[in-house]
C-alpha cells in the first residue's frame, strides 16, 4: 500500500506493524465489519416484518391463514439452525435456478441428475460471467433472506404472545366506541403490544448479533472468517510470516462483540422506557410515580 | 422503446453467449504452497500459477472463487463453480462422485510431523477432514482428530491436543523448516493417492478434454516442472 511496504521482509518494528495492518487482506478484514453491520441493519427489520406478518396471520379468524402463520413459526423454530443454514440455502439457490431455467432454457429436462444439479448456463444466478461482486451480492442476499426467515419465526412467536398480552378490556372498549376490527388492531393493539414484545425481541436481537458468524457457512466472508485466516500461522510463502496469532484476533472480536452488545443494551433500555410511557404495566406505573 | 428493448435483448444474448466461455475455478485458499490467500487478499500459490496458465492454453476465461474444503465437492456438483483446483488427490472414492483430469502434481508422499522424535504415531493424530490423510490415519489404528482447515491441524500439535499431524509432505516441509527445530518429521513418509488433479463434474467431458490437453502441453514443454520447482523447491518429485 505504501512505498515503504514494497519489501515487507526487509522492514522491522513499527513500520512492519503498520504495513502488516494495512495489507490488502487486513483491509478486507476491516470491510467485513461493515458487512456484518449491514447484514444486521437489513436483517433485523426484515425479520421483524416477517414476524409481524406471521403473528398477524396466526391471529386471523380465517383458518388456513391462521394455520399458515402458526405452522411457519412452529416448523422453522423446530429445525436446528445449522441444518437450515446448510441445507436450506443450497435448496433455495437451486430452486431459484430451476425456476429461471423453466423460463430461459430450451432444454427442460429434470436438473437433478444423480448428485449433480444441471441447468443451462443462461439459468445460472448470477450468470457465470458476472463479476465477482455480483456473486458476493447474491450470496449476501441469500444470507439475509435465510436469517430473516429463521429469526422471523422466533419474532412471530414473540409478537403473537405480545398481542395476546394486551388487556382485553382495552380492545373491547375500542369496539364499544364503534371502531372496526382493523381500526382496533391498528390504533389499540399494535401500539400497546410493543412493550410486551420488547424483552423477547431484545433477546432475539442479541442472538442475531452473535449468530452472524454463521454467515461464513453461506459463503460470505465475515469477521470471524478473516480473524481465523489472518491469525493462522504464516510461513515464508506469505509476505508477512508470523506464528499463530489467532488468540489476538479473536480477542479483538470479543471486544467488538462486547461493545456492540453493550451499546444495544443501552439503546434497548431507553426504548423500553419510552414504550412504557402511559402503559398499564408495572413499568408504566413506575414512570408515573417518578413523574409525580 | 422498441429499439431499447431490442438492444437490451441483444446485450442479454451476448452476455449469455459469453457466459459459456467463463470457467469458474474453485479453491480452498488455505493450503500453502498449493493455494493460499496472499497478503493482498488475492488467491496465490502453485495452483494459481498452474490454473492461470492452463486457462491461457485452453483459451478459457477463468475466474477464481474460494470455498470451504468441507463442502468443495457438493458445491461443484451444485454448479457454483466448474473446476476444483485445491490440492485434491485423485482417489477412487472421489472418482465415484466427480471426474478428475490427469494429474498436474505427481503422486506425493504424506508424512507425520510431531514435537518429539519418539512421538507415538498410534496416539492422537490430527488431519484435515475428508482428506486421504484422514482416511489413512483412521485405518492406521491411531485416534483421528479432524479439523476443518490445515492450519488448525498444525496448531493442534503445537498446543498438545494431538501427538502428531499427518498431511502432504510438501505442505509440511516449509512449516517444519521455519519452526526453529520445534517441529520435526517422524516415521517414514507414506505414498498416497494418484497425484493431484483437477476435479470436474462427470458430465463436463468437453471441459475435461480441453484441460487434459493443456496439462499435457505443460508437461511436455517442462513449464509444469518449472512451476513445481518454483513453489516447492528443487527436491520435490517432478514429472
Amino acid at each position: 500500500m505504501f512505498a515503504a511496504c514494497a519489501d515487507p521482509k526487509a522492514i522491522e518494528g513499527l513500520t512492519w506493524a503498520a504495513c502488516y495492518l494495512t495489507s490488502g487482506k487486513h483491509i478486507d478484514f476491516y470491510l467485513s465489519f461493515a458487512t456484518v453491520l449491514l447484514l444486521l441493519a437489513i436483517t433485523a427489520p426484515t425479520a421483524l416484518a416477517m414476524g409481524f406478518a406471521g403473528a398477524t396471520a396466526a391471529r386471523s379468524r380465517f383458518l388456513p391463514l391462521s394455520l399458515l402463520g402458526k405452522g411457519y413459526a412452529a416448523i422453522v423454530r423446530g429445525v436446528p439452525d445449522i441444518v437450515f443454514f446448510l441445507f436450506f440455502v443450497i435448496a433455495l439457490d437451486q430452486g431459484i435456478e430451476y425456476l429461471k431455467s423453466l423460463a430461459v432454457c430450451d432444454d427442460h429436462s429434470w436438473p437433478w441428475q444423480g448428485l449433480e444439479f444441471r441447468v443451462c448456463q443462461e439459468a445460472k444466478v448470477p450468470l457465470g460471467a458476472s463479476s465477482a461482486i455480483w456473486h458476493q451480492a447474491y450470496g449476501f442476499a441469500l444470507a439475509v433472506f435465510t436469517f430473516a426467515i429463521v429469526f422471523g419465526a422466533f419474532a412471530a412467536n414473540v409478537l403473537y404472545g405480545a398481542m395476546g398480552a394486551v388487556p382485553k378490556a382495552q380492545l373491547e372498549t375500542a369496539e364499544a366506541y364503534g371502531m372496526s376490527q382493523a381500526q382496533v388492531f391498528r390504533r389499540i393493539l399494535v401500539p400497546q403490544m410493543w412493550v410486551y414484545a420488547l424483552p423477547g425481541l431484545s433477546n432475539l436481537w442479541m442472538i442475531l448479533i452473535k449468530a452472524t458468524p454463521l454467515l461464513f457457512l453461506l459463503g460470505v466472508k465475515d469477521i470471524v472468517y478473516w480473524a481465523r485466516e489472518l491469525g493462522g500461522s504464516k510461513t515464508q510463502a506469505y509476505e508477512y510470516p508470523h506464528p499463530d496469532w489467532r488468540l489476538w484476533y479473536f480477542l479483538g472480536l470479543l471486544v467488538f462483540y462486547l461493545c456492540f452488545t453493550k451499546v444495544s443494551e443501552v439503546v434497548l433500555a431507553r426504548l423500553s422506557a419510552r414504550l412504557s410511557r402511559g402503559q398499564a404495566t408495572a413499568g408504566g406505573e413506575a414512570l408515573r410515580k417518578a413523574a409525580a | 422503446m422498441k429499439k431499447l428493448l431490442l438492444a437490451t435483448a441483444l446485450t442479454a444474448l451476448a452476455g449469455a453467449a459469453m457466459a459459456q466461455d467463463v470457467v469458474r475455478l474453485g479453491t480452498e485458499g488455505a493450503y500453502p504452497p498449493f493455494n493460499f490467500i496472499n497478503d493482498a487478499g488475492e488467491i496465490a500459490g502453485f495452483e494459481r500459477d498452474v490454473g492461470d496458465e492452463l486457462c491461457k492454453r485452453a483459451e478459457l476465461t477463468c475466474e477464481w472463487v474460494t470455498n470451504e474444503w468441507d463442502s468443495i465437492i457438493p458445491n461443484l456438483q451444485s454448479g457454483n463453480y466448474d473446476v476444483i483446483i485445491a490440492g485434491m488427490s485423485i482417489t477412487d472414492e472421489r472418482d465415484e462422485v466427480i471426474d478428475f483430469s490427469q494429474n498436474y502434481f505427481p503422486p506425493a508422499a504424506s508424512a507425520y510431523v510431531a514435537l518429539a522424535a519418539d512421538a507415538d504415531l498410534k496416539g492422537v493424530v490430527s488431519a484435515q477432514v475428508s482428506t486421504i490423510q484422514a482416511g489413512y490415519v483412521a485405518e492406521s489404528g491411531a485416534t483421528l482428530l479432524e479439523f476443518a482447515t490445515p492450519d488448525e491441524t498444525i496448531a493442534a500439535v503445537r498446543n498438545g491436543e494431538a501427538v502428531a499431524v499427518f498431511a502432504d509432505k510438501d505442505f509440511l516441509a516449509p512449516i517444519v523448516a521455519e519452526s526453529n527445530g520445534e517441529l520435526m518429521f517422524v516415521g517414514e513418509p507414506v505414498q498416497l493417492g494418484g497425484g493431484v488433479g483437477l476435479g470436474l463434474r462427470e458430465s463436463d467431458t468437453e471441459l475435461k478434454e480441453k484441460l487434459n490437453a493443456a496439462i499435457q502441453s505443460m508437461k511436455d514443454d517442462g513449464s509444469l516442472n518449472a512451476l513445481i520447482e518454483k513453489h516447492f523447491g528443487p527436491e520435490t518429485a517432478k514429472f
